[in-house]
């Protein structure tokens, strides 16, 4: 494991992206920051998923489901009863955080396919109630007129230029917090139990409490994107919480990279800009967003990140010698997930 | 080693393909319909649902507009249009930040669409802050020009509920129902548009004794089917897209349509449907809606002769809907000399213009900015029974339904014969409301 070796690199690269992101609504047009807001919170809700499918190897798929919750918990609050924004949010965040604690309960027993069924099914109980409970969800209509809050230090949440820097730093905060979660020894026995699950058992590791609470964590931030999501749009409806809704966020991991945590925010951008750039130039952006992502699985199975990283990894570790003895690592070729860290 | 060239190779030449096609697409179906002229373009933003489950009507939508501006050589009020079309999905968020694109990256001087109520909700907040004048060419929620209207809002197309409350009462009157069983499917358009039949059907002293809710979606009708109440007089449903093909294929297997008359809301036989129907699952069948493209009047079958022309199709209500709002803001440019930008006085005239002669008939709006139109009892019929005028559509042509008007109401408000205030005491029409008193 490389803790320490070369762990100054990324965090300088971290600290130019943030920079450049942070001086972007002076010089882009507001409708970039728009895509962009969208792309930080499904950005959060896919590297929650990642946790889960990249780390602890848990292909769940009624992830949108904690999003769900927490952005109707949210807009309800807000709008029926009149909560201010850090109740409202706060009892957003903490409700999905319960909800995946009920679900995982019933969903953790399960493994592999099971698991996955499980979960569906879980997510669509929530859409059921998201479609169904008309009086407060709002039904198929959606729930609308979520104010944008006015926070302290004069911060408007209701211009887009304030609300993409609060976007931001939640992000960067929510990035922050994952990263050390799967740095953590704790996020080492969750590669452990990706890899096997049997051995870690051997080894004396709780396996199903290590599953349980990092499917309440993965919730818990999936939630702190629905809240964002639903104060950044003032609307949330069915379509939200649907399973195209989890398919997509495990389309962002899958497309950054499953375990590499930022190749989430990566896929989510991507998908966001392409879907919304695309549509504009051609209507049959479907099929364009279909070829790239089969070439995008053909060529780079590990996702952009994990691409990238081979690249790097190939690029600096055997310079100049292409066929040189030296038995470096292809993970492009054989297909195999491999850690970053691996 | 060898292997590896290859596949590099192949992504090289696969990229190389898709960036060509990718050109040839943006060549061929730019969306952005350019027309040279002294003054700048007027920028209208267009939300059509052209993928997802409402595709067919979102074509629909877009072939009406299209045709409105081809004919008028693409310049609306003497200045030329650049039309900037972005695909919705039928999804509310895409919608909204389509929506957000429009405004703040096309900088458009209006917004036209969308289709579905929940995007029409979604954007609705949205449009009111920036001050966007925005056409509702064909999404029908009843609060979008009743309790959640605004003076940014103009709709002209119809309120789902505008034609179910004559047509409750025609029920009752004049096909001497009294007791009925009602279907829709599950969500806020069938549920407006069947409150509107219920509340005045009732209001008539006529029965609706049950009321079922299918998923919009539904694989199979049998199971609602077969639930029907057999002593009824007759069964109205309301149906969106091809739930209604479905729907009628399976009232009419379990042996009812011979036995008990099929009434219903005008999207369970609208034109883009009966294109797919069998003929006998659709004979007879009786709806009322602002349009049919079977009209007789001379401005209609001026428009459906020129679009199916155009597209070899007859021309459903979302067409139609679409090409009269083209027209709307045609007429409304030129009052105000083409100065969109002056938006008060864009506003005011979109707000108080009169169409006298739309295809569909005589249009204006009313204080909330919802049509007052009118409305038609349409019964579908084979089109080679057909005579006149009527024969021209081109379902006629190739022997297929047409819908045959049967009756019209004249000039009707969303509000019927209700004084507004009053009308608006009353909570919007949903599942459970109005409660349905003879069910059990």
């Amino acid at each position: 494991m490389s803790w320490t070796v070369g762990q100054r690199r990324p965090a300088a690269a971290a600290v130019v992206i943030i920079a450049g992101l942070a001086t972007l609504p002076s010089v882009a047009p507001t409708y970039y920051l728009h895509l962009l807001t969208l792309t930080f919170c499904y950005g959060i809700m896919a590297m929650s998923l990642d946790l889960l499918v990249g780390y602890t190897g848990l292909s769940s798929f009624g992830h949108a489901a904690y999003f769900g919750v927490a952005g109707y918990t949210a807009g309800v609050l807000a709008t029926r009863f009149g909560w201010g924004f850090w109740p409202a949010a706060g009892t957003g965040v903490a409700a999905a955080a319960l909800t995946a604690a009920v679900f995982g309960m019933l969903a953790i027993r399960a493994i592999g396919p099971y698991f996955l069924i499980i979960t569906l099914a879980l997510g669509q109980v929530i859409w059921g109630l998201a479609y169904r409970w008309v009086s407060m969800t709002g039904g198929d209509n959606g729930l609308r007129g979520i104010p944008r809050p006015l926070l302290g230090f004069g911060l408007n949440l209701g211009r887009i230029q304030e609300f993409y820097y609060f976007a931001l730093a939640v992000t960067v905060v929510a990035t922050g917090f994952m990263y050390l979660l799967v740095r953590s020894p704790f996020g080492l026995s969750l590669r452990g139990i990706r890899e096997s699950e049997s051995r870690m058992r051997v080894l004396g590791y709780d396996t199903f409490l290590h599953k349980y609470l990092v499917f309440v964590i993965a919730g818990l931030f999936s939630g702190l994107a629905g809240t964002l999501y639903v104060y950044y749009n003032s609307f949330v409806s069915p379509g939200d919480v649907n399973l195209v809704a989890s398919a997509n966020a495990l389309l962002m991991v899958i497309l950054g990279g499953t375990g590499t945590l930022f190749g989430s925010l990566v896929g989510s951008a991507l998908l966001v800009f392409l879907q919304n750039l695309l549509s504009g130039i051609t209507q049959r952006w479907l099929t364009v967003l279909g070829v790239i992502l089969v070439l995008s699985v053909m060529y780079a199975p590990l996702g952009i990140v994990g691409a990238a990283r081979a690249i790097l990894a190939r690029a600096t570790s055997r310079p100049g010698t292409h066929d040189g003895a030296a038995p470096a690592p292809k993970p492009a070729e054989n297909g195999e997930m491999v850690g970053p860290n691996s | 080693m060898a292997q590896r060239i290859t596949r590099r190779t192949l992504l090289k030449g696969a990229a190389a393909l898709a960036g060509v096609a990718g050109t040839g697409a943006l060549d061929r179906l730019s969306p952005v319909v350019y027309a040279q002229g002294e003054r700048p373009p007027i920028r209208i933003g267009f939300l059509p649902a052209l993928t997802g489950t409402a595709a067919p009507s979102g074509r629909d939508m877009l072939d009406g507009l299209t045709l409105y501006l081809d004919q008028h050589n693409t310049t609306i009020g003497g200045r030329p249009v650049q039309l900037i079309v972005e695909d919705t999905g039928g999804n509310p968020t895409n919608t909204l930040t389509k929506t957000r694109k429009l405004v703040e990256g096309d900088r458009v001087h209006l917004v036209i669409g969308p289709l579905l109520a929940n995007e029409g909700y979604a954007i609705r907040d949205y449009v009111i802050e920036r001050k966007v004048p925005t056409i509702l060419s064909v999404v029908s929620a009843d609060d979008l020009t009743q309790r959640k209207g605004s003076p940014y809002l103009i709709r002209t197309s119809w309120s789902s509920s505008l034609p179910s409350h004559p047509f409750g009462e025609y029920a009752y009157a004049t096909l001497k129902y009294r007791k009925i069983a009602m279907l829709g499917n599950d969500y806020a358009f069938p549920y407006e548009v069947n409150g509107g039949f219920q509340r005045m059907f009732e209001a008539q002293g006529g029965q609706i004794v049950q009321r079922l809710w299918a998923p919009l979606g539904t694989p199979d009708f049998s199971p609602y089917v077969t639930q029907f109440r057999r002593d009824v007089d007759a069964i109205y449903a309301t149906t969106a897209g091809a739930d209604a093909i479905r729907f009628a294929h399976a009232y009419r297997q379990y042996g009812l349509k011979d036995r008990i008359p099929l009434i219903g809301g005008g999207t369970l036989m609208d034109e883009s449907l009966l294109r797919g129907m069998v003929p006998e699952d659709a004979v007879g069948v009786v709806t009322a809606l602002h349009w049919s493209a079977a009209l007789r009047t001379p401005e209609a079958r001026k428009f459906v002769a020129a679009y199916v022309a155009k597209y070899q199709k007859d021309p459903s209500y979302y067409a139609e809907a679409c090409y009269t709002a083209g027209r709307w803001i045609d007429v409304a440019t030129t009052h105000i000399g083409g100065k969109v930008e002056d938006r008060d006085a864009f506003l005011l005239a979109l707000r108080s213009l009169q169409l006298p002669d739309a295809p569909r008939g005589p249009i204006r709006l009313d204080a909330y900015q919802n049509p007052i139109e009118n409305v038609y009892v349409r019964k579908v019929e084979r089109a080679g029974t057909l005579t006149g005028p009527a024969s021209q559509t081109f379902a006629a042509q190739s022997g297929g339904l047409v819908n045959s008007v049967i009756y019209t109401f004249h000039n009707v408000s969303q509000f019927w014969t209700f004084k507004p205030e009053e009308y608006l005491k009353q909570p919007v029409y949903d599942r459970n409301y109005p409660p349905c008193k003879f069910c059990g």
